[in-house]
């Protein structure tokens, strides 16, 4: 059962990260993108990596691939153009793909298979914490930051000030006279009758 | 339950496909960026898989630094493709000749 889940979501990872790279528009590939994170986070699941299946799903299908969407259809791009050389690229592709495939299954081919453990009673978010907050916990505060620092960076990138916004000049603010702005001014007293 | 060599070689496919794209698609940088992600997704498969049949929580703990440098990556990279497309009016990866490479 399990092995039938295990080519299942395989067969249904190869077919969609083909037609990402193959699919002519790039909204679609953006899908097809998604539906190759979803079934990887499966194939995760059969390897007991729960944490990081979830965070594959939140992270990764739920914001990265989101961000893609909207950048794809915020640009106004002709993408036929853009596609012009697919087919001209095409055989040098398939060769050096096939080549760097083969070399990969020779090396991995002779892998001493080595028999799966026992399934441990800890849970892995629990395992994983363990370590992420005692061993790792340099590299977690890095990894923290180097968002921070992303995240700083792309709205830098992208903001553009523009003139029409207005704001306080707090140097002129403080630098006025009290002459400029007021004026005395004698109103004589009407008389009663 | 699936050898250890299963996964590797389905990785080693991921990565293959994701080369070949690199090839296909070189003008478009948008997909280049998607098989960048195909990359790292098939490199995490691999971590993941040696993680469970090592039985060692290490390669788990990669994978999530490798899930957060990848999402930063693809942010940064996704704000410089919007200030190219906003400067060059274009993201074909051959009118980038800005510095003559």
């Amino acid at each position: 059962m399990i092995k039938f889940t295990f080519y299942l979501f395989s067969l249904i990872l190869i077919f969609a990260s083909v037609r990402v790279v193959t699919v002519k528009n790039p909204v679609h590939a953006a899908l097809f993108l998604v539906l190759a994170f979803f079934s990887s986070a499966a194939i995760w699941l059969l390897l007991q990596a729960e944490f990081l299946a979830i965070a594959l799903v939140l992270v990764y299908v739920g914001a990265v691939m989101v961000l893609f969407l909207f950048v794809v259809m915020m640009l106004e791009i002709n993408f036929s153009q853009l596609r012009e050389g697919f087919v001209r690229n095409l055989p040098v592709a398939g060769l050096v793909g096939a080549l760097i495939l083969l070399e990969m299954v020779f090396v991995v081919g002779a892998w001493q298979n080595v028999p799966p453990p026992v399934a441990t009673e800890i849970p892995n978010i629990v395992a994983l914490g363990q370590v992420l907050y005692t061993d790792y916990f340099y590299p977690f505060e890095i990894a923290a930051a180097l968002l921070l620092v992303a995240m700083i960076a792309a709205i830098a990138l992208t903001m553009r000030p523009h003139n029409r916004a207005k704001y306080q000049k707090p140097d002129q603010q403080v630098s006025v006279n009290r002459e400029d702005y007021v004026r005395i001014v004698n109103i004589p007293s009407e008389a009663k009758d | 339950m699936p050898e250890l060599s299963d996964f590797l070689i389905l990785g080693a496919i991921l990565f293959c496909i994701s080369i070949a794209g690199i090839f296909l698609n070189r003008k478009n940088l948008i997909i280049i960026l998607m098989c960048i992600e195909l990359m790292l997704l098939s490199v995490n498969l691999n971590f993941i898989a040696f993680s469970y049949f090592n039985a060692d929580i290490a390669g788990q703990v990669f994978v999530f630094f490798i899930l957060t440098v990848a999402a930063a990556e693809s942010a940064i990279g996704l704000a410089i493709l919007i200030v190219l497309f906003r400067n060059k009016g274009s993201i074909n990866v051959e009118d980038l000749n800005a510095l003559k490479g």
